[in-house]
């Protein structure tokens, strides 16, 4: 680690030498490695430090970014010219609206464990013993990853802000296969302690033996329990299709012009929340503003959408909400650890809402058809199974569905109690299963 | 340089690795990126750093980092040496590389203009004119224009006595015209879809694409597309375009044929494969019109280099002989595994392990896998499809994790009839079987409509790797698809 002396030490180096009219230093500092397991055994063992220094500088609007991978001096001098050199030789941003003052202080929130980054290779080959050995003896074939990490965020800007965030992160995934099905799980934690692979191990390793030898089915209308996994999916595109910013202003979100609207059922209350300790937290933004947790949706009427400093200056009254990424980016800003209010109905007990159904495990490959209705495609993986009459009665082949998001989450009639902690991009989601009415598959695979 | 990749190896082999290699990396990238009349985004990048992979006690470890010094060499090697050990509290068989690899050399992609030494200016005004082009048309909401630069210099060593050393150029960029209206959203891109096509080359085939001079035909195809008809439903005869037929090839061939997917080590993240090692050499993959290779030799692919990140030098080799499957993507472990199984298979790597930057491992990867031309006219092939669908320019891509079931959105879809094109329609999509698709097709139109098309976004691996891949496609004709369209509204 570097920590936060050095790091705002590079920061006030390059502050202190640029002759620009705003000028933003972003840090972030790597110490990650990962253990791949396949066929029952580790075959790639990976470890990497890294840090990315990224520069902006305005001159009369006009901006320009240059990032390096190291901290000494004359690293930092050539990022901070090219910088200069890129902004100098550029038209301007017309609406450029500035860089963020430091108005706030950003929550105090823990993410960092000790113990996660002591985390040795052995440590997290024993984890992996503890998936394959079982794998092994039942007869099936598991692959997957452990990772560790430490990330360290640091962020100044010539307005006087410095933020700084130490963070950890253990992360599993894993996929076992027998001959002819599979099963999944898949987990996060900041302590690497808290994190129970061997359970999760168990969990892929009883789903691959019980969606062995699946049927045909034939694609149409289903009703679907979904588990946490494809509930993770459903979240991501609607959060980064509707909620943030850039397409909400330009009429390409759904919930364009909608808010104080009803949009998604009344049983669906969605927050993105940055500051929960439980949940991989970043109390601030890649612009350095403190992260707000801000209610996108409650009871299925649309609240708010997420901002960044640039997309809050075109709305009158607006301001950043702290979710900025990286600069430049074609995304705008983006709701990065959403969180799905939990329902009642304890999960086991979510098969009995559905008369003839499917229950899913997991989304594959899914790609957006249709942004505004939020019309995305995909497959079922690692465990499908046919429901009647409230049970499950055995696996069926993998389906393709063409289904709008929006709808299904119109459409939920439970959810469960219980919810899973699942990392995604710079973030996390906290996720329930569900049991949705009427979901969409298009087509059929082979296996 | 050198001295430090040597200094690695020989810290390997004192630490106990049987095998070694090392990687020094620095790679520049330039993106410019105009929205709307302004820049949007200007952004340079170096990333420097190397990567030790060793093999101790039979199992693979890898350590990298970001500091260039004697100091951190030693270290990182430690760790590697260390890793590897630990992978061998879980492992069963030994890693077998076969033959050495002993490659010396250098290579450098031809240009005839470092796009590095063109100024800036000059490139943001280029874009800049095709985005006033495109908003022009009445009825474009968002223009936007983009430009990638990169050079890659990348020193490769080995314990085996390997020492290369490359210096890749790639050029990309493209144009997007977007049209918005009440529960629509249309979008045209120009050379390649999502507004990126990419080689590598020099600054003058970013000049050959004419961007401005494609804008306005986009933005007004764009403002078509919104009050055009929803795309029918139906199985229709369908000639599919280059771009789109490039990214069929790359989901339905190039990532079926990657051998680390067919033995499982990829089963976690990106899945497995149809094409098992027994159908090698026996399986119809496609009709006799479809011939596709691996080509990491042919000019501007962005898959063309020297030599691999195992310093195995690049090659073309056959995968699909007149609709026959009769090769993989291998490296040299997993050749030897393939073998062992099918001693027909080759024994040493065809050159296909590349790894996206200093801090990655090499995987295996598509190089070029181009679709080889055929002998029809696009205008004949036309002529002689009396009812049908021309699909073009992808929109939407979505394949299972064996390879098999695709759908495909795309942006353009115009009505063939009577051997002429016709109507434009919206929101088309085909969905399919990989070899139920590719038996059926029966025309592949020949050279003077093939094109080595550039992806470079090509996701693999844990932790994630992004690919620049290429993939020569002409347009091609196929019998009975299934195609849909989405309805539009909000």
């Amino acid at each position: 680690m570097y920590g936060s002396q050095a790091l705002r030490e590079a920061a006030e180096w390059v502050l202190a030498r640029s002759p620009a009219d705003e000028t933003e230093v972003v840090l972030l500092g790597t110490d990650s490695q990962l253990t791949r397991f396949a066929n029952n055994e580790i075959h790639q063992n990976v470890a990497e430090r890294n840090v990315e220094v990224r520069i902006r500088t305005v001159l009369d609007k006009r901006v320009g970014v240059a990032a390096a991978n190291a901290l000494h001096p004359e690293a930092l001098e050539r990022a901070l010219q090219q910088a200069l050199d890129l902004t100098r030789q550029q038209p301007p941003i017309p609406d450029w609206p500035g860089l963020p003052s430091p108005e706030g202080e950003p929550s105090t929130v823990r993410g960092f464990s000790e113990e996660t980054a002591a985390t040795t290779p052995e440590d997290r080959a024993r984890q992996v013993a503890r998936v394959c050995r079982p794998a092994e003896e039942a007869g099936v074939i598991a692959s997957g990853a452990l990772e560790t990490a430490t990330q360290e965020l640091a962020v100044a800007n010539s307005h006087g802000v410095f933020r700084y965030y130490p963070a950890t992160y253990a992360d599993f995934v894993t996929v076992v296969m027998s001959d002819t099905g599979s099963g999944y799980a898949a987990g996060a934690h900041r302590d690497f302690s808290a994190l129970d692979v061997e359970q999760l191990g168990q969990e892929a390793i009883t789903k691959a033996l019980r969606s062995r030898n699946p049927v045909d089915i034939e694609p149409g209308v289903y009703d679907v329990v979904l588990e946490e996994y494809a509930m993770s999916d459903i979240l991501w595109f609607i959060g980064s299709l509707g909620f943030g910013a850039r397409p909400f202003v330009e009429g390409q979100s759904f919930v364009s012009g909608r808010l104080g609207e009803r949009v998604l059922g009344e049983n669906i209350t969605l927050v993105d929340d940055g500051l929960d300790e439980h949940a991989l937290p970043l109390p601030f933004d890649f612009e350095g503003v403190p992260r707000q947790r801000l209610t996108l949706v409650e009871r299925g009427v649309a609240k708010s959408v997420v901002w960044d400093t640039y997309w809050a200056a075109k709305v009158e009254g607006q301001k950043s909400t702290g979710h900025a990424l990286p600069a430049p980016n074609p995304w705008g800003p983006l709701p990065l650890h959403m969180h799905l209010e939990a329902g009642t109905t304890p999960k086991a007990e979510l098969v009995r809402q559905v008369e003839r159904g499917l229950w899913v495990t997991r989304f594959h490959y899914t790609r957006t058809v249709h942004p505004l209705r939020v019309i995305v495609t995909g497959m079922t993986r690692d465990g499908t199974f046919l429901i009647e009459n409230g049970e499950i009665v055995g696996p069926v082949k993998n389906l393709r569905f063409t289904q709008s998001y929006v709808e299904s989450l119109n459409q939920v009639v439970a959810l469960s109690a219980e919810r899973r902690l699942l990392r995604g991009y710079a973030g996390a989601t906290l996720v329930p299963a569900a049991v949705i009415r009427g979901f969409t598959f298009t087509s059929r695979t082979t296996f | 340089m050198n001295d430090l990749a040597l200094r690695a190896l020989d810290t390997a082999r004192t630490l106990g690795a049987t095998y070694a290699d090392v990687r020094i990396v620095h790679r520049t990238t330039q993106f410019i990126r105009t929205r709307n009349g302004a820049p949007e985004a200007i952004e340079a990048d170096e990333s420097e750093g190397f990567g030790v992979r060793v093999v101790v006690d039979g199992a693979w470890g890898f350590a990298s980092s970001h500091r260039l010094t004697p100091e951190e060499v030693d270290e990182v090697v430690g760790l590697a040496v260390r890793i590897a050990k630990a992978s061998a509290l879980v492992h069963k068989r030994p890693v077998r590389l076969g033959p050495p690899v002993t490659s010396r050399g250098t290579y450098q992609t031809p240009v005839e203009r470092d796009p590095f030494t063109v100024p800036l200016e000059e490139k943001v005004a280029l874009l800049l004119q095709a985005d006033e082009e495109m908003r022009r048309v009445k009825g474009i909401t968002i223009a936007t224009a983009n430009m990638v630069c990169i050079r890659e210099h990348k020193v490769f060593a080995n314990s085996e006595g390997a020492l290369t050393e490359q210096t890749i150029y790639e050029v990309g960029g493209g144009i997007e015209a977007t049209a918005i209206a009440e529960g629509e959203v249309q979008r045209r891109s120009y050379p390649n879809a999502f507004a990126r096509h990419q080689v590598t080359g020099g600054y003058e085939h970013v000049l050959a694409w004419d961007l401005p001079g494609h804008a306005a035909a986009i933005a007004e195809e764009a403002v078509e597309l919104l009050s055009a008809p929803v795309c029918p439903t139906g199985t229709f005869d369908v000639i599919i375009g280059p771009t789109q037929l490039a990214l069929q090839v790359h989901e339905s061939c190039g990532h079926p044929i990657e051998l680390d997917r067919v033995f499982g080590t990829e089963a976690a993240y990106a899945g497995t494969s149809f094409l098992t090692p027994d159908k090698l050499y026996t399986f119809r993959y496609g009709s006799e019109a479809v011939n596709i290779v691996a080509d990491a030799t042919v000019p501007l692919g962005l898959g063309t280099f020297g030599w691999d990140d195992e310093g195995v030098p690049a090659q073309r080799v056959d995968i699909v002989k007149e609709g026959l499957f009769v090769g993989y993507l291998t490296s040299r472990e997993t050749a030897q595994q393939l073998h062992e199984l099918n001693p027909q298979a080759p024994p040493t790597s065809n050159g296909t392990m590349r790894a996206d930057g200093w801090n990655r491992i090499p995987l295996i990867r598509m190089t070029n896998i181009n679709l080889l031309p055929g002998e029809w006219d696009f205008e004949d092939l036309l002529a002689d499809t009396e009812n049908g669908l021309y699909l073009e320019m992808n929109r939407s891509w979505s394949i299972d994790d064996k390879r098999l079931n695709f759908q495909f959105g795309v942006e353009v879809c115009r009505e063939i009839k009577g051997g002429k094109l016709g109507q434009l329609y919206k929101n088309a999509n085909y969905t399919g079987i990989t070899p139920q698709f590719w038996n059926s097709c029966d025309a592949v139109c020949n050279e003077r409509y093939w094109n080595v098309w550039g992806t470079p976004n090509c996701g693999k691996g844990q932790p994630s790797q992004l690919a620049h891949v290429g993939h020569g496609a002409a347009p091609a004709r196929f019998r009975k698809v299934q195609v849909f369209g989405t309805p539009a509204g909000r």
